[in-house]
């Protein structure tokens, strides 16, 4: 669940979804959810020529199962508070395992 | 999970119902269904803490965060539905469930040329639409959702123009060969050097 609340903090901030099949959709993230599914808002796709099917296309629900990357605007990811949750979590799953 | 949608209220905890109708009596609260106003934002004029609810890290109600409601929103528009095998189907979405299963109503499947595909001098892309009727889509196949402007529906791609159905079928039936083999090609060599690539032998269009 660590990525599903991570990604929520970047809940109206504007990122680059690259898909499976190399489409790059960049958009304001405006939804997230268990799975990773996105939702993006005003989307622009990059190289957009190449995608006529997305052109009147305003805002997207990508499934996350096809996700390769997010790309992230740096300023956004606090990096120390991310590793903190991080080992937290790992943490966490190691008590579990016990 | 069947009314939610990101401009709905949260369940209100316990113990909230009776300030509510207060503020209803007093004319303070929204009309329901209100567009786009996160409702972490109600003006707690007597703020108590067994009464209030728990404070929430984020300004957006917990339910804006489940697949339901980002489809909720999709429900009834039209949208382009791009699916693992390169189709693009456009349609009405009419119902969907959690794992993004699908069901569109007045379905058009649109194939697309890119330009140059029956030679040098086609210098704009193709495209024609075909009636489907109605589509139930497993979910698995969705690569993405995209609801479309509706200003901007009637108007053709840019680079592209409306074609005879035949002849882009044919055009578009070469591509996929001319990709095909292209791809095996590919893989084969990416095999050679060790590679095993993240959808081998399925290519995602």
């Amino acid at each position: 669940m660590l990525f599903f609340s991570f990604f929520k903090t970047l809940i109206d901030h504007e990122v680059t979804v690259e898909l499976k099949n190399d489409i790059r959709i960049r958009g304001v993230l405006k939804s997230v959810d268990q799975y990773l599914n996105i939702k993006l808002d005003n989307i622009q796709v990059v190289d957009e020529l190449q995608y006529p099917h997305l052109s009147a296309v305003k805002n997207v629900f990508i499934r996350g199962s096809v996700v390769r990357y997010v790309h992230l605007p740096s300023g956004s990811v606090d990096v120390n508070l991310l590793e903190d949750a991080t080992r937290r979590e790992a943490a966490n799953q190691a008590g579990k395992g016990k | 999970m069947e009314n939610l949608s990101i401009s709905d209220h949260p369940p209100p905890p316990p113990g909230y119902q009776h300030q509510q109708q207060q503020q209803q009596q007093h004319g303070g609260a929204p009309p329901p269904g209100g567009q786009g106003m996160p409702h972490g934002h109600h003006p707690h004029p007597h703020p108590h803490p067994s009464l209030g609810r728990p404070p929430q890290p984020q300004h957006h109600p917990a339910q804006m965060f489940t697949t339901a409601a980002q489809l909720l929103d999709l429900t009834d528009k039209k949208l382009m539905v791009a699916l693992r095998d390169g189709r693009k189907l456009l349609g009405i979405l009419r119902s969907w469930d959690q794992f993004a299963n699908l069901v569109l109503q007045n379905t058009k499947e649109r194939i697309f040329v890119p330009p140059n595909t029956a030679g040098p001098d086609q210098t704009k892309g193709l495209y024609a639409d075909i009636e489907r009727g109605i589509f139930l889509v497993r979910g698995e196949n969705v690569l993405l959702l995209g609801e479309i402007d509706l200003d901007k529906d009637d108007d053709a791609p840019p680079g592209y123009e409306l074609a005879d159905r035949k002849l882009v079928e044919e055009l578009a039936k070469q591509k996929k060969q001319q990709d095909k083999l292209k791809e095996k090609k590919k893989v084969r060599k990416l095999g050679v050097e060790g590679f095993e690539g993240e959808n081998l032998g399925e290519m995602l269009l």
